[in-house]
Order: structure tokens, then sequence, then C-alpha cells
């Protein structure tokens, strides 16, 4: 499905601050997996994150998505496969459009075709059906600016816009981690269910070590631009948040210095 | 009275559609585009030369398509190369005098006597008895208006929505921002050259130095309408741009007929109000501050 081969990333080249940021990192996914992904803060996650969804180009290696090279592929054109929630909730709608304008424009993605096409009836009940699915009352809410709504509300739609036509591939980088934890469990109990409705591949960044066992089937450890622990099956089944710190420890020589991680439920 | 009313309608319907051009660039896209000025003698200068050679219906589209040669100009410097937006309308604008000397033959005016303009046709067919003029300008720029208000609720007008509210966002429905910023600028300025081209055929002059400081009166106009109307939605905006433009050149014919102020310092009231009205979110900040330490002052004393 995604297939990331030997790609590595350095930022600054050159400077003082030269980071590199990924190194021959290897990654295979198969269609309808979802994969958790851990590591401190610096281990390369959004490196790798931004070099799926083609924020920027990575240096060497080549990364295939459903066997197409999309190495070179700019992101918006990545991005008609490969949906993106972000920590941060109002960056993935517009704030001054209403919900309805948003959820046309991420239907833009397979509507494609005519530019001049305006939203009409049927559009309006797809999205209402839609809405009433996130149980936020937002299907009364068509016609409010999107900017009216809490962080909450705002990641679930979203969610929904990137899902709604469902994309080939998910890439969830922390995306509940901004919100009180009521709302964060209401928004990944609804991630985890869209996922499994339209069996979309999907990799997630947490820093929720229970969270990083127990959601998906299959877990990935990052470390220094690399991945230092992939766990899937019967093995991961078996594993306690200790057993994946001492294996951090064990995989990287270092004991882990990330207590957001540690301390999380 | 009759006649300076008669007067600022026209001038407010044919200046119009620059006020919706920087509604689009500057409210929708937030992007302050200087190509307006070298834009407006652009659209005149090729309307009025046309004209002269005896096409002044086709000059009218021709004018608009030049006004969005210049947008695409500014909007690929800004998208593909680089320069910081202001600066790209800058460059453009700076381009654009020369390229305004040769659509005008290389000279600094050209007039059209004797030439039959769009005005003058429908003169002589007895179209609109003697609000002829008005008439044009009021069926241009409503059908510019309807129209521009109809594809902002097109998908690629939403595109072009959402790119001045969120770009990240736009990126993530696979549209490339560069698209919609060009689609937006090349739009804008095809207005801007509508509106020199009304302007032209109507004073059936134009002169090289006649944009100056079209892009701050339209954006005047904006302001003004937005004051009188609010911001609440697209149409809002739409009549806003429309509003706005009678009631300036409301304030200009009275000006300029009363003399209460004199005529030549219309662009420094002009600027002065922009500047005022643009500044007033942070004006007001200051002013609630100051209350609020003079506020805090008072208790601490006691």
């Amino acid at each position: 499905m995604l297939d990331i081969q030997h790609i590595s990333k350095t930022f600054n080249v050159g400077t003082v601050n030269e980071k590199r940021a990924v190194t021959d990192l290897s990654l295979h996914l198969d269609k309808g997996d979802f994969v958790t992904v851990i590591g401190s803060n610096g281990a390369g996650k959004s490196t790798l994150f931004n070099a799926i969804a083609g924020s920027f180009y990575v240096d060497e290696g080549r990364i295939l998505l459903n066997g197409k090279d999309i190495t070179f592929t700019r992101e918006h054109d990545r991005s008609r496969v490969i949906g993106r929630l972000f920590q941060d909730p109002l960056r993935g709608t517009a704030p001054h459009m209403s919900i309805e304008e948003n959820l046309a424009l991420a239907y833009l993605r397979a509507a494609h075709g005519n530019p001049f096409s305006r939203i009409t009836a049927k559009d309006r009940e797809l999205f209402r059906a839609q809405l009433a699915q996130l149980d936020m009352g937002l299907e009364d809410r068509l016609g409010q600016p999107v900017g009216l709504l809490s962080g909450g509300q705002r990641q679930a739609l979203t969610l929904l816009m990137a899902t709604m036509v469902p994309p080939e591939l998910l890439l969830l980088d922390e995306h509940t981690a901004a919100l009180d934890p009521g709302t964060a469990e209401k928004v990944l109990a609804l991630t985890q269910s869209i996922v499994a409705e339209h069996h979309i591949t999907c990799l997630m960044v947490t820093h929720n070590m229970t969270q990083a066992l127990s959601l998906g089937n299959r877990t990935l450890m990052m470390a220094d631009g690399g991945i230092v622990l992939d766990v899937a099956g019967a093995e991961r089944a078996g594993m306690t948040v200790e057993d994946l710190v001492e294996r951090f420890r064990a995989g990287t020589g270092r004991t882990l210095d990330n207590d957001r991680m540690l301390l999380s439920e | 009275m009759l006649i300076i009313t008669q007067t600022a309608l026209e001038l407010g319907f044919l200046y119009a559609p620059v006020a919706l051009a920087l509604f689009l660039s500057y409210r929708i896209l937030d992007i302050a585009d200087l190509t307006t000025d070298g834009c407006f003698v652009l659209g005149a200068a090729v309307s009025v030369s046309l004209t002269a050679a005896g096409h002044p219906f086709l000059a009218i589209p021709a004018a608009m398509l030049a006004g969005a040669c210049a947008g695409l100009v500014t909007a690929f410097l800004q998208t593909n190369l680089g320069v910081p937006s202001i600066l790209a309308g800058i460059v453009t604008n700076t381009g654009l005098y020369t390229v305004n000397l040769m659509a005008m033959g290389w000279k600094a005016n050209q007039s059209l006597l004797g030439s039959d303009t769009v005005f003058t046709l429908a003169r002589d067919a007895g179209i609109g008895g003697a609000w002829y003029e008005l008439l044009l300008a009021v069926i241009v720029t409503g059908l510019a208006a309807v129209l521009l208000r109809a594809f902002l609720d097109t998908h690629l007008g939403l595109s072009l929505r959402a790119t001045g509210d969120n770009p990240d966002m736009v990126r993530a429905s696979s549209l490339n921002p560069a698209f919609t910023i060009s689609v937006g600028l090349c739009l804008a300025n095809a207005m801007t050259g509508l509106a020199g081209a009304m302007v032209g055929q109507y004073q059936k002059t134009v002169d090289i130095n006649s944009g100056t400081g079209i892009v701050v009166i339209g954006l005047a106009c904006l302001i003004i309408g937005e004051t009188v109307l609010g911001r609440r939605s697209m149409t809002r905006g739409v009549l806003a741009a429309l509003v706005g433009s009678l009631i300036y050149r409301f304030i200009y014919a009275v000006v300029f007929y009363t003399k209460i102020v004199p005529v030549e310092c219309l662009k420094l009231l002009t600027a002065i109000i922009v500047a005022l009205a643009i500044a007033a979110p942070s004006i007001q900040r200051w002013a609630a501050f100051q209350r609020r330490k003079a506020a805090a002052k008072g208790k601490g004393g006691n």
C-alpha cells in the first residue's frame, strides 16, 4: 500500500543548524493497516508525516503509494488521496466560511470536474447525514461560520472533511492532543469508527503509550530519525507500557526522556 | 442638484468594478493588489485605442483581457517567483506604465473626437433617454456584480475564499493555492480593466496618470460601503462595494460643486479616511487598553 524506501531528509544543510531529521528510513504498510507511532520530540515523526504528505521532498529514497511513485508529486496533488489531521484543530477548516462551504470544499476532492458547480440540495442532504454521524448537532448549523465552533467540533469536522471522500491513506498527527479529555475521547472514537467503516489505511502519531498499544494493529517507535521498534500481531497483543519502555531502552541505549509519554494514562 | 446626482450615480457605477475588484483581492484573497492603478489605465488605454479604431464593443472585453493579463503577471511574480505580494503589484504597476504608453500609441494621453463609443451608440439608439449613460453603467456594473456574487458560490469561488481564509486547508483539499490566487487576481484585474474601459469611453479620453490613487479610492469605497452595510456575508460585501462607490462619488460631486473642500485636497482626504478606517481596530484596542489602564490606576489610588 504505502512503501517508503530508504528516505533521508536533512534540514538547513551546510549551516550550524544542520539537522538530519530522518535517516535511511524504510516502512511498508499493508492496505487497512492502522499503525500508531510513538517517539520523543525530535524523533522524526512529523518529518516522516511531512515527507509522506509532500510538505517537502525527501533528499534520498522513494515513496510509493499503491505502487505509484509519489516521491516528487506536489503536496496538493497528493492530498487527493492522502487525508491529514493536525494537532491544531484550527488548521483544517476555514473559519469565515460556513460548515456547508467547508464540507463542499473537501467534497471537491471527489467531485473534481466542473469548477463552476454549486452546492446542490443533494449535496446538502449528504452533508447533513454525514454531520449527523458526529452527533454534535452540527447538522442543524450548516450555514454557520466554522469559526463559531469549539476546537473539538472543528477537529471532528476536519476528520469528516478528510474522510468524506475516503482517502487511500489517513495521517493523524496527534489530532486529539489539543482537545480536553472528554472531547479527545469522542473524536478518537469517531476516528476509529470512520477508519473501520471505510477500511482506511491509517498512520497515527500519539504520545499516549496505552493508546499506542490498544489502538490499531501495529505500533512503531521512532528515535533519532529512524524506526527503532516495529511490533504487530501476537507480540504486540501481549505488550504492556513497561515492555514498551524497556524495548525503547534496548533499542536506543537510552531511557525515554519524554515525561508526557510516560505520564499520560 | 439633479446634475450632481446624475454625475455621482454615473461615476459611482462606472468606478464600482474597482471596488468589486478590491473586494475580491483585498477582502477575499487577503492580498493588497497594487496592480490596480496601472491596470485601470491599461483598461482605459486599450478601450480608448480600440474605440478610436472603430471597435467600441470589442474594446470592453479586450480591456478586461488586458487587465486579467496584468493580474496574471502579478500572480506569477508572487506565487512562482516568491516576490512578496505588495512588491509584486508595485513591480507590475511600474512595468504597466510603459505598456500603457504603448497601448496609447506612445503618447501620454489620447482622446476620442467624433468616434462612436458605447455611450454615443446607446444615445443614438434612443436607449435610456437622457439617462442613457447611467443606464449603461448600471447594466454593465450590475452584471459584473451579479456574476461575481454567483461565482463566489461555485466550487472555484469557494476555493478562492478558502485561500484567503486558510491556505493550509486549500492544499489539503487538493487545490493549488498558487492557482486560486492566480484566478483571483486575474478576475480582480479584469474588473479593474472593465472600470477603466467604461470610464475611458465615458470621458472620451485617457491620460497616462489617470490611474493614480485608484487603489486607495477603491478601498475607500469598499470600506465606506462596509461601514454602512456590515461585512457579514458575501452578498453584503458585493453590495458594499457598489453602495460605497456611489457614496464616495456623491461626496466627491458635492465637494466638486460646492467647493467645501478644495478639490485638490480630495486625494489627501481619501487617504486619511482609508488609513483611519483600516487602523480602526488597532485604535479601538488602544483606546480600550487606555481605559482599562486608567480604571486600574483609579482603583490602585483608593
